[in-house]
């Protein structure tokens, strides 16, 4: 057993301590370390921000550059500070501004893409071709994915009573939408328990040093 | 007799909550501390993954975006240190990059400390590019040149005075690209990088996401899929490096045991309380 002597490292374990004693209870001490965490999270975020972009991007071009294509940069200056108008209920409509570029950028760059990845690459990846039957056990989990892929499809589809044919694969498809939920839930605790394994470890390894 | 079961799961049913964080707390403690180990098999989706960057010559740059912060740390750090000894092993060059601000000191803590095992030299075996806002940007402008972007790396330094960089202009100079993910960062590689550029990808994502990355997988977009600290374990195995990701593994499956039990006991309990209510 190796206890540290680093002060960060007796920091952090008693931070940690602190956060998990609410486990048992609210008490002052996870407060604390809550609200510690909250305002170093931002101050930190903020500061990283401020040296890693607003200093090299904006500031250092504006104030030592010589390219007269700097003034440019006044222009998304300009339309960001619109949206400080939302403190004023007066000039509040100026933030439209700033939103509507933001989501016609957005929507630009995002539709073409959405739908080349999430769409076409999507469909052709549930093709059953020659290549995805190449072995028995790559058939059958192929044709699998294709069943639960068309039928999950006709549960979404709402323009006609789920009876007949298309009840059947609806009801088909809440099936596989089950299974989803249980795997995302499934790898959801797995995911948990793993936060709560690197807490474990950080405590018996750093700061305890019980573990190698 | 029925009088006690009945007594028995209605007692279940409203145990307090603190008892099962305690028994979930020791079913992680005891693996941990008496280094109790399980075996790790690979996953070919993990396989793919490490076949992936195997597969490239030496020299090859390795682009690595650090997409998390200290909140998913325990899974996806032990994902990065594997797939930066794998990367310096074969003396391929990295290139980090960070999305998430607070990822920033956490990402670059990994890559000095691997490097240093490996004796790599910054700037001309690796080098780490910062933070930028403006994710979907980024991506976009940096398949036309990284220095539009990156006046410097993250000390400030300019790009062209690192050697490494010096060949290195865009997705057309980097092999593959790395997504370590906790948010929808992943999405957006796929979705402007690999569909726009065609740029190879391999994400490693927390397992809360790894359900959802799997038809990137299935659909060729993705080349290899790290999902949660069992992937991590699993990258560890193939560069033959067992770390934190396998230490945890026993815990990991102990765990899933202990909740297991507390969902069929649950079930039986709600049935039972079910009957009772029936008068059965």
């Amino acid at each position: 057993m190796h206890i540290s002597t680093n002060p960060w490292v007796w920091i952090a374990a008693i931070l940690t301590l602190a956060i998990y004693s609410f486990l048992y209870k609210d008490n002052p001490f996870y407060k604390f370390a809550e609200h510690l965490f909250m305002g170093l999270s931002i101050g930190y975020g903020a500061v990283v921000l401020w040296y890693n972009s607003i200093i090299p991007r904006l500031w250092n071009p504006l104030a030592h550059g010589t390219s007269p294509s700097r003034f440019y940069l006044l222009i998304p200056i300009a339309i960001g500070l619109l949206s400080f108008g939302i403190f004023s209920k007066k000039y509040s409509w100026l933030i439209k501004y700033p939103l509507a570029f933001s989501v016609g950028a957005y929507a630009g760059f995002s539709i073409p893409v959405t739908f080349e990845a999430s769409i076409f690459e999507q469909i052709s990846g549930t093709i059953l071709t020659k290549q995805m039957m190449a072995t028995p056990w790559l058939a059958i989990s192929n044709l699998i994915m294709f069943v639960g892929v068309i039928t999950t499809i006709t549960y979404f589809y709402f323009s006609k009573h789920h009876k007949g044919l298309l009840g059947k694969s609806a009801r088909t498809g809440i099936v596989f939408l089950m299974l989803a939920f249980g795997a995302s839930f499934g790898y959801t605790v797995m995911a948990r328990i793993s936060l709560l394994i690197g807490r474990m470890q950080f405590l018996l390894h750093d700061w305890l040093g019980i573990i190698k | 007799m029925n009088g006690e079961n009945i007594s028995f799961w209605e007692k279940l049913g409203k145990i307090d909550r603190r008892w099962i964080f305690l028994i979930i707390g020791l079913v992680v403690f005891i693996p941990i501390a008496f280094g109790l180990r399980m075996t790790v098999h690979v996953s070919p989706a993990v396989k793919s993954a490490y076949d992936t960057i195997n597969r490239l010559p030496e020299g090859s740059v390795v682009m690595i975006s650090i997409d998390y912060d200290a909140a998913s740390m325990p899974e996806l750090q032990p994902m990065l240190k594997a797939i930066l000894r794998h990367c310096f092993d074969k003396n391929l060059k990295v290139i980090l990059i960070n999305f998430w601000p607070l990822g920033l000191p956490i990402g670059n803590q990994g890559l000095e400390e691997v490097a240093k095992e490996y004796g790599k030299v910054y700037g001309v075996d690796y080098m780490n590019l910062g933070y930028r806002p403006g994710d979907i940007a980024v991506m976009l402008r940096m398949g036309t040149e990284i220095r539009s972007v990156f006046y410097g790396d993250i000390k400030g330094t300019p790009l062209d005075s690192l050697p490494m960089m010096k060949n290195i202009h865009n997705y057309d100079d980097i092999a593959v690209v790395v997504g370590l993910e906790a948010g929808s960062m992943g999405d957006y590689w796929v979705q402007y990088v690999n569909a726009r550029f065609k740029q190879d990808l391999i994400l490693g994502v927390t397992a809360v996401m790894a359900a959802g990355v799997y038809p990137y997988l299935q659909a060729g977009q993705i080349k290899g899929l790290i999902g949660g600290l069992k992937g991590a374990a699993e990258y560890e195995k193939l560069v033959n490096h067992p770390a934190f990701g396998h230490i945890g593994m026993a815990s990991q499956s102990w765990a899933h045991v202990a909740i297991i039990l507390f969902i069929i006991l649950g079930n039986i309990g709600y049935f039972m309380e079910r009957r009772r209510k029936r008068g059965l």
